[in-house]
């Protein structure tokens, strides 16, 4: 597969051409933020954004979708309704929330649903550019991405290396008219991003390896810090709505006008949230603010990473470090905290 | 058949049509359903457990009560609780509900428990999934030990599968107690929970298999008991409640620290709980 140059031109032409044959989504400002939305123009593409509001995560499991649909008869029929789009600007840290999202998705029991819309997704990833507030991904060695994406765009000062992932991605890259073969002095510039990138997305640097934290977790179930971080909780789950590895869902009836006929809707739930372990006769499992509170991280860098092969499912977009009001959700204060008391060992 | 459905196989939340061929109340609130599915029988093993749904309402996970040796559909049995299990009360013979499963492990240890006696604890409707187990033993009587079957029941009206118990308690090596909670005057057996029947188990506890259900309140309390008799943690199976949600692994309601018990359980061998502090 090939590594191509293209200038800022030749990348605005291409994008433009795409959006005449395909469903693209890109990234654009809205306010002083970054989102995904529908690309109408090539012009409005930011790929020299910060972080997204959202992660692409709507696209491949939508915050409410149709799962089953029933008829009058009772009988159900399987919904699906994936469309074919090309997602535009995913940096590394969500390709490889993608990534792990796939694995999750397609182990023990396939969910068809989700693999249908993510085999419709072609994703053109983009390597960053400017650092958010918040972002610790050289921390959590996600800055950098090597697979999952279709084609990996590079800012390289005076134009955009890319590199085709997969078959796919290396036909969209055909279409780029005016792209040339990425030479030498590309690549040098490219690695030159990457490696600025290992080192310095870390407005939060973790003081362990990641690789070590589930192993920390392992001594620090009963620790008082769960009790004294979810003081301050207010159970709104704002740290789950914004994370791109969350993928917790909860699944409702809806009924159509004529009160027989209607859909099966899954839509996205979260941990954080009261109720979220109740079971009818109101027994709640998890009914403590700090067990949820402990729960999400648990998750983050142990249980999780237990289901694919190791990897922290925490990809250091910052996104929960924003959104918390009360300021407690940052993965690295707690993981930290937690190694200042208990040490590596 | 949508396109998902082709492409990979059926698609993963579809029920699959059952009929109704029996429905009838046990009590003022168990209601006993005797299912066929529609596209036919499927192979189950004791311990696994369905995701029965009802149009517009949603869907319930239920242990499957009978027994895979019961060659006359899927039985269970359903307390009216919640929205599900309420709309399933209205059910009756000829009606249809959707079905997806078995889903578990199916974890009763048909094969483990050979040769050994079997002690069979069950809180109210603890008693249901455990059918499942106890009717397969019936059916193989002669392959298992002694059976010892405690039902505590909080009173006289919640009492149900009367008969059954009776007609186990008449098979050959079955003992069949009962302990009421909150009894009547004129009843003559045992009352309090079903730990204070523990100490009287006419088996030795420490060679025996023992399953246990009910609810999430009384598992510390016979875990308890049972310490005080030095069962090995490997011979106790717990089979827990917890909301599974989608019966699949995906939607992280019923996990259980690292555990999914849709996935991992519902039964559960206690030894397999040791680092799982959310269990009981």
């Amino acid at each position: 597969m090939s590594v191509k140059k293209l200038t800022k031109k030749v990348l605005a032409g291409w994008v433009q051409g795409l959006i005449q044959t395909d469903k693209v989504v890109g990234v654009q400002a809205r306010g002083d933020k970054f989102e995904f939305a529908p690309l109408k123009s090539a012009k409005d593409l930011r790929l020299d954004y910060d972080v997204t509001l959202q992660p692409p995560k709507q696209f491949f499991l939508p915050p409410c979708e149709t799962l089953v649909r029933y008829a009058k008869d009772g009988s159900y029929t399987c919904a699906s309704e994936a469309d074919q789009l090309i997602l535009m600007g995913v940096h590394p840290y969500d390709v490889i929330a993608i990534n792990q999202l796939d694995r999750l998705f397609s182990q023990d029991n396939v969910d068809t649903h989700y693999l249908q819309r993510r085999q419709g997704i072609t994703i053109i990833a983009s390597d960053v550019k400017t650092a958010s507030k918040n972002v610790f991904a050289s921390s959590m060695k996600t800055a950098v991405v090597r697979e999952g994406y279709d084609v990996l765009l590079t800012d390289v000062g005076d134009g955009f290396v890319a590199e085709a992932g997969t078959p796919k991605g290396q036909a969209l890259l055909d279409k780029a008219k005016g792209a040339v073969e990425a030479g030498e002095e590309d690549l040098g510039k490219r690695q030159q991003v990457w490696d600025h990138n290992s080192r310095h997305l870390n407005q939060h640097p973790l003081k362990c390896d990641p690789a070590y934290l589930p192993k920390l977790l392992e001594k620090t179930y009963r620790h008082p810090i769960w009790e004294k971080k979810a003081k301050t909780c207010f159970s709104c789950g704002s740290c789950n709505l914004v994370c791109p590895t969350c993928y917790c869902f909860d699944v409702q009836d809806d009924v159509n006008w004529d009160l027989a006929s209607g859909s099966r809707e899954r839509a996205w739930d979260g941990c954080l949230l009261d109720g979220f372990t109740k079971v009818a006769g109101n027994h709640e499992f998890r009914k403590a603010r700090a067990d949820r509170f402990r729960h999400r991280l648990y998750r983050k860098a142990k249980y999780v990473p237990a289901k694919i092969g190791g990897q922290i499912a925490c990809v250091g977009c910052g996104r929960c470090v924003g959104a918390c009001l009360p300021d407690i959700a940052n993965p690295v204060a707690v993981y930290n905290e937690l190694l200042d008391e208990v040490g590596i060992s | 058949m949508c396109e998902c459905c082709t492409k990979h196989q059926k698609g993963t939340y579809l029920p699959q049509l059952a009929t109704v061929e029996e429905a009838r109340l046990l009590n003022k609130t168990e209601m006993y359903l005797r299912l066929t599915m529609d596209d036919g029988a499927w192979d189950y093993r004791p311990g696994h457990f369905v995701e029965v749904s009802i149009p517009g309402i949603g869907e319930a996970p239920l242990t499957i009560a009978s027994s895979p040796t019961f060659k006359g559909g899927l039985e269970i049995v359903v307390r009216r609780v919640g929205n599900v299990t309420n709309a399933m009360h209205r059910l009756k013979a000829g009606g249809k509900v959707g079905i997806r499963g078995p889903l578990g492990r199916g974890l009763y240890p048909v094969d483990a428990a050979r040769g050994k006696p079997i002690v069979f604890i069950c809180g109210g409707i603890g008693l249901v999934p455990q059918r499942s187990f106890i009717n397969y033993v019936m059916d193989h009587r002669s392959d298992y030990g002694r059976v010892v079957i405690l039902q505590g029941t909080r009173d006289m009206d919640q009492r149900f599968f009367q008969e059954e118990l009776s007609a186990w308690g008449r098979a050959k090596d079955v003992v069949v107690t009962e302990t009421l909670d909150k009894p009547d005057p004129q009843w003559k057996g045992n009352v309090g929970v079903v730990t204070t029947l523990i100490s009287k188990i006419p088996v030795d506890l420490k060679s025996a298999i023992l399953s246990v259900c009910g609810p999430p309140v009384m598992y510390k309390f016979v875990l308890m008991a049972l310490a005080e008799h030095d069962v090995p943690h490997d011979h106790i199976y717990l089979n827990l409640e917890r909301k599974m949600k989608c019966g699949v692994g995906k939607c992280g309601h019923c996990q259980i620290n690292h555990l999914y018990c849709c996935m991992d359980g519902p039964v559960f061998k206690f030894s397999d709980l040791a680092v799982v502090p959310e269990a009981i």
